[in-house]
């Protein structure tokens, strides 16, 4: 019957719908010319807001709602959300809240940006969520293939696509890059996989301005002129941008920020801005800025003059009149007097109020001395007793002299004013020399040392690292040091540790030395360095025992001390002689126990790209993944399992406090750029020639580039399993086959020394030391994802490989990447062989000391090996017929080569 | 005609003429009052659970039921008929602990139609529904507990994706995407298909209907009928439709939005309203052709369930 009724009616006519974005929660949303800019609201967000951050780790989910929904109310018109926290398992997060908010009709009514760095929590989102979104972001960061698989799943899932400013070399900055990487990103999408262009939403980075650093003034600028290119390269696709970033360097002054996301929103819609992710409630009107300040800001979005920065910093203070942000918990201990406030604030290691609480206490106190000797050094010593008897952690305790210093430094001038008119009346315990010794550049540990020591009223004299021995012993005699204290890290520290100990004899010292690092041992010292210098030797294990120490080597008990210490030495000594001499095999039978791998098609793979690759200025934010936390908290003397130790019942709130602190300045180091990576690797030609690898010129397999020499276990190994060496891993000459080899150096301490300096001209060595560690832990991330791309790409033997994070810091991948100095290839001078294959110093301004340290500090360098049966091993001690064998091999005096390798022989 | 020539016709008759879909399954079938032995069939007769009311079973146990059906919608003018698997899939087939046939009552449910379309001299389309499952993507299970499922978007791609792939093997032109409640649940079907289109090669050609649940225009899961148009619009279907559970003349005005927004043909499914309380229905053909021949007056769609 219908059938017939309506087979005269002409059916619908299809209409044509303009090509602009259509998005949906539960109602429609459309953003077009009558939209206008699209606040995109920012507070749902963990990295961007404090507060919701604490709501989902509290799991406090109600209130998380209730900030989406006064987004929504103050005029979000889609709200980003992102759960990106290390704490978290942000993908579970991010499912509950999207979830619950589809629960919550004045919420789910508009559209969702689920926002992360990691695809399977986009995808988990996309899998939630039945309107359509859009997704925040994908890049071609990790190539094209991966990029268009992701965004063809996306379409497959219904949502839009924020596609960032970065690609494979890195992310964009200038105006130039963000064009090539956007067009780039557009035709692929448009033309591979027929993405619609108005379901393209670009992100050319929005990077901060006014930090101080000359490069990063156009920043701004770049962004609004790149917004004008995008708009007329990339047709009916959108432009969006996470505007508070512009203003990270005013963090703590809101007024300023918002007319800074103001004037640059004002600029940059202009140029086809078309949404932003902003806090959608507090948006200042751009006429409505002050005109003085909106002139200054303008200066510094738009780079119109070279001291804009200096100026609208000068500016600033003047116009932050919202003091909302401050902890609302403050008021308490605040009301106590100020000596109990100095107290509380030591303890807790707070040093907001500490320059005016300690001025009160100087005015009450009968002498500004009275003020250190008095609250200031209770304080400390509640420090020192809660650290001692393991109730405080190291991360406090450097926070707690943080609050010393700046109080100190505040009460010096008083002090010296009044010296001059009464005399010195030093109160202090001690006088410490420190160093790191010549050659060497590490310092972390020697730098916690001097803080802990400091704490504990010692003065300390900090001379750096890589001190020459004269300089140590000069600055000693001019202080009237009563200890000195020495530090490395490698192992020719061992021997200049030494030479600083007889010089110390043969100039007539009588004070203790004290040895700390982590190659230095109690046996080295003992066996190696007490013998050459008649006053007390001491190794120190850990900053937590430095007190103790030095404490008792200053105390009138002293003299019983240096009996006791001087016992100690003939006791290991006598332990260390008694020892039956390892049995070692003669090289020669060693030699004839090498493994017999197999080298054929199976095991060695021609790289895909031979010689030398340069990474210069690598993006930091790749380098986040892999980094393993597990040598951070060991740092900082917190032992135990990463993340397990952050939810250790006893160390576990301190755990977390400093986990927070790295990633607060993670956040700071990426956003503002504070350190650089750089890296070279390559892969070469190369066959084994008994135990040395000769190295090919690619070009011409006839032609020797260079010989590296190696060693091979002699301690005799169970069960008659092979002695190791690294040339093993290659293919032997006799083989007529060509292998491979890799090497690679990296580095990730470019820029970090203005950072450290402004912290500690700050007093501030917490974040000096933090800031060295997380350095530290980017150059070792930074050797790791390098591997990586070097197995999968560079040389791309595991092309297909598919690891975890955790699965890669456990090594579970083919191959190895040795690094000379380290247990299986104890010389250091094989670097030497490194640096002149890679040209590293020219590709990445990393250089080496005499003793082969790595400069900067954050560096890390190795040899790749790709054989399946690679692996790690330690070499032990060798023998002096491999000595003679390896020094004539190098064609060099055994001497040389003894002094060397004196750490594993006998 | 091979499966492209039926679509060819199919795609250019939309554009010059009304095409009439076949009309509800469950009413012809409740019609033919079947007792619980009916359903079980020889196959079936010592199952150890009531079958009565699965009948979507009824492909393999009446076959000539379910094809005379199909039959008499394409004698009354349809040319598209439905496969009869509205609830084959594994969450509904699972109140029948028959999950293990899913892919069977797929197959063979195209099979039957596909045999009924081809006896005709005119093309005859036949569309293989994916229902809507007995489960909500994102709506709570317990109101206690508003961030509960009871079901995955994963466990949805999987039962449909095997669902799709039968219903092509057995002989569906087209896939209906049918009586959506929960447009995640309509997206996780709109994944699958394309999902199956990726692993065959085939370009999948899609309709896809909505249900309004009430007056306000909404579907059960909250949007309006563009939101829910922009969220399955992705899936670049042939026709997007409407049902509604009120009534042809309530589902006028939101076909007339959907009809407005639409870029692609809309299809209209109205039935004859809510049963009154005799479980009867108080339209009788000539008032519901009425109604809906003035959809086709006012040019709202372009296919449209027809009834017998």
């Amino acid at each position: 019957m219908i059938a017939e009724k309506v087979a005269s009616h002409k059916p619908r006519e299809v209409p044509t719908k303009a090509p602009v974005i259509r998005l949906s929660g539960l109602e429609p949303f459309i953003a077009d010319e009558t939209t206008g800019f699209v606040n995109v609201g920012e507070r749902t967000n963990v990295t961007g807001s404090a507060m919701f951050k604490r709501l989902i780790l509290n799991g406090e989910f109600d209130e998380a709602l209730a900030v989406a929904r006064q987004q929504v109310e103050n005029g979000a018109q889609v709200i980003d959300i992102n759960m990106d926290e290390g704490m978290l398992d942000s993908k579970s997060a991010m499912v509950t809240f999207l979830n619950l908010i589809a629960s919550e009709p004045d919420i789910s009514r508009v559209p969702v940006m689920i926002d992360s760095s990691k695809w399977d929590i986009l995808e988990a989102g996309m899998q939630c969520v039945q309107g359509k979104g859009i997704i925040n972001s994908i890049s071609l960061k990790e190539g094209e293939a991966n990029f268009l698989e992701q965004a063809r799943k996306i379409r497959q899932y219904g949502f839009a696509v924020v596609v960032m400013a970065f690609d494979e070399t890195g992310q964009a900055d200038t105006r130039e890059r963000k064009l090539e990487i956007c067009q780039r990103s557009y035709k692929l999408l448009t033309e591979v996989i027929g993405f619609p262009p108005e379901d393209i939403v670009f992100d050319p980075n929005v990077f901060a301005v006014a930090t101080g650093i000359e490069e990063h003034n156009n920043y701004a600028l770049d962004f609004i002129q790149a917004c004008k290119d995008i708009t007329n390269h990339c047709p009916h696709s959108y432009i969006s941008g996470g505007i508070s970033n512009v203003s990270f360097s005013f963090r703590g002054n809101n007024p300023v920020r918002e007319a800074m996301h103001s004037v640059f929103l004002f600029h940059a819609i202009r140029e086809g801005l078309s949404m932003g992710i902003v806090n959608a409630g507090q948006l200042a009107i751009y006429e409505d800025i002050d005109a003085e300040l909106r002139e200054l800001v303008e200066d510094v979005i738009l780079n119109r003059r070279d001291d804009a920065t200096e100026r609208l910093v000068d500016i600033a203070p003047k116009y932050n009149v919202d003091k909302e942000e401050d902890d609302t918990t403050v008021a308490e201990w605040r009301n106590g007097s100020c000596e109990e406030r100095l107290a509380y604030a030591l303890i807790k290691g707070i040093d907001t109020y500490v320059v005016e609480d300690t001025e009160e206490a100087r005015l009450k106190a009968p002498r500004p001395l009275s003020v250190i000797e008095g609250p200031l050094m209770d304080g400390m010593n509640t420090v020192g007793d809660l650290f001692g008897a393991g109730k405080m952690f190291l991360p406090q305790v450097v926070k707690s002299a943080r609050v010393m210093k700046k109080a100190v430094a505040h009460l010096i001038p008083f002090i010296e004013e009044e010296k001059e008119a009464a005399g010195d009346t030093s109160q202090e315990h001690g006088v410490i020399i420190m160093a790191t010794v010549k050659g060497d550049v590490h310092d972390i540990g020697k730098n916690i040392v001097g803080v802990v020591l400091q704490c504990n009223n010692f003065k300390v004299i900090d001379l750096g690292v890589m001190v020459p021995t004269q300089t140590i012993l000069d600055a000693a005699r001019e202080h009237n040091a009563d200890i000195i204290g020495l530090s490395g890290l490698i192992t020719p520290s061992l021997d200049e540790m030494v030479t600083v100990a007889s010089e110390m004899e043969r100039q007539g010292f009588t004070c203790p030395l004290l040895i700390g690092g982590a190659t230095t041992s109690p046996a080295h010292t003992s066996v190696k360095i007490d013998p050459t210098y008649s006053g007390p030797v001491l190794y120190v294990k850990d900053a937590s025992r430095a007190v103790g120490v030095a404490s008792k080597l200053l105390s009138d008990e002293r003299e019983n001390y240096h009996q006791e210490i001087a016992a100690d030495h003939d006791a290991k000594r006598k332990a260390h002689a008694g020892k039956a001499p390892k049995k070692l095999l003669s090289i020669n039978d060693a030699n004839s126990r090498r493994p017999e791998l197999q080298f054929d098609a199976t095991t060695i793979v021609t790289p895909n790209s031979i010689g030398r690759v340069v990474l210069n200025d690598y993006p930091l934010d790749a380098l986040l993944d892999t980094i393993d936390w597990m040598p951070f908290f060991n740092a900082w003397e917190f032992s135990g399992k990463f993340p397990d130790i952050l939810n250790d019942p006893r160390k576990g709130p301190e755990a977390r406090k400093l986990y927070n602190d790295a990633q607060a300045m993670l956040e700071k180091i990426i956003d503002e750029k504070w350190l650089r990576a750089d890296a070279v690797a390559g892969c070469f030609p190369a066959y084994s020639e008994g135990n040395s690898i000769v190295i090919l010129d690619p070009d011409n397999h006839e032609r020797e580039l260079l010989r590296t020499h190696w060693l091979r276990q002699q301690r005799p190994m169970p069960d008659g399993k092979p002695q190791l060496c690294l040339s093993d891993f290659i293919a032997p000459k006799e083989s007529g086959q060509i292998d491979y080899i890799g090497a690679f150096a990296v580095t990730t301490g470019h820029g970090i020394d203005a950072h450290v300096k402004a912290f500690e001209d700050a007093h501030d060595d917490y974040q000096a030391i933090l800031l060295k560690a997380l350095a530290d832990r980017f150059a070792e991330s930074f050797a790791e994802h390098l591997h990586r791309r070097v197995r999968t790409e560079f040389w791309g033997y595991a092309a297909n490989e598919a690891l975890s994070n955790d699965e890669l810091i456990r090594e579970k991948y083919r191959g190895i990447r040795p690094a000379p100095g380290y247990p299986a290839c104890p010389d250091h001078r094989e670097k030497r062989s490194l640096w002149s294959l890679l040209d590293v110093e020219a590709a990445t301004g990393i250089s080496l000391t005499e003793s082969l340290a790595m400069w900067p500090t954050a560096s890390v360098s190795g040899f790749y090996f790709a054989h399946p049966d690679a692996r790690y091993f330690t070499l032990g001690q060798i023998g002096k017929d491999q000595l003679a064998s390896y020094s004539a091999l190098r064609n060099e005096a055994v001497d040389e080569n003894a002094r060397w390798l004196s750490p594993i022989l006998g | 005609m091979t499966r492209d020539d039926r679509i060819q016709w199919l795609e250019s008759t939309l554009t010059e003429s009304i095409v009439i879909l076949d009309g509800g399954m469950g009413t012809m079938i409740q019609g033919a009052g079947l007792g619980e032995s009916d359903y079980r069939g020889e196959r079936f007769k010592d199952f150890p659970q009531d079958l009565k009311g699965n009948n979507d079973l009824l492909t393999l146990t009446q076959p000539e039921l379910i094809a005379s059906i199909h039959k008499a919608y394409v004698d009354a003018g349809a040319s598209i008929v439905e496969t009869n698997t509205f609830n084959a899939n594994r969450p509904s087939m699972a109140d029948y602990a028959m999950e293990d046939l899913v892919s069977e009552l797929n197959r063979e449910a195209a099979k039957l139609a596909r045999s009924v379309a081809d006896s005709y001299d005119r093309p005859v389309l036949v569309a293989g529904v994916l229902g809507p499952t007995n489960r909500t993507c994102s709506i709570s299970p317990d109101v206690n507990d508003p961030g509960a499922r009871n079901i995955t978007f994963n466990q949805l791609v999987d039962t449909y994706t095997d669902a799709t792939r039968a219903l092509l093997e057995g002989g569906a032109d087209l896939i209906l995407v049918e009586t959506i409640f929960d447009t995640l649940n309509a997206k996780a079907a709109l994944f699958a298909i394309d999902e199956v289109a990726r692993e065959t090669g085939i370009q999948i050609r899609i309709m896809i209907s909505g249900t309004i649940t009430d007056a306000s225009g909404r579907t059960l899961s909250g949007q309006t009928t563009e939101a829910f148009w922009f969220s399955v619009r992705h899936a670049k279907p042939l026709t997007i439709g409407l049902n509604c559970a009120l009534g042809p003349k309530e589902l006028r005005p939101f076909l007339s939005d959907l009809s407005r927004v639409a870029d692609t043909f809309v299809s209209a499914h109205p039935n004859a309203g809510l049963p009154n309380q005799f479980g009867e229905y108080d339209l009788d053909a000539a008032e519901m052709s009425e109604i809906v021949a003035e959809y086709g007056q006012a040019g709202l769609v372009n296919p449209r369930n027809t009834s017998v």
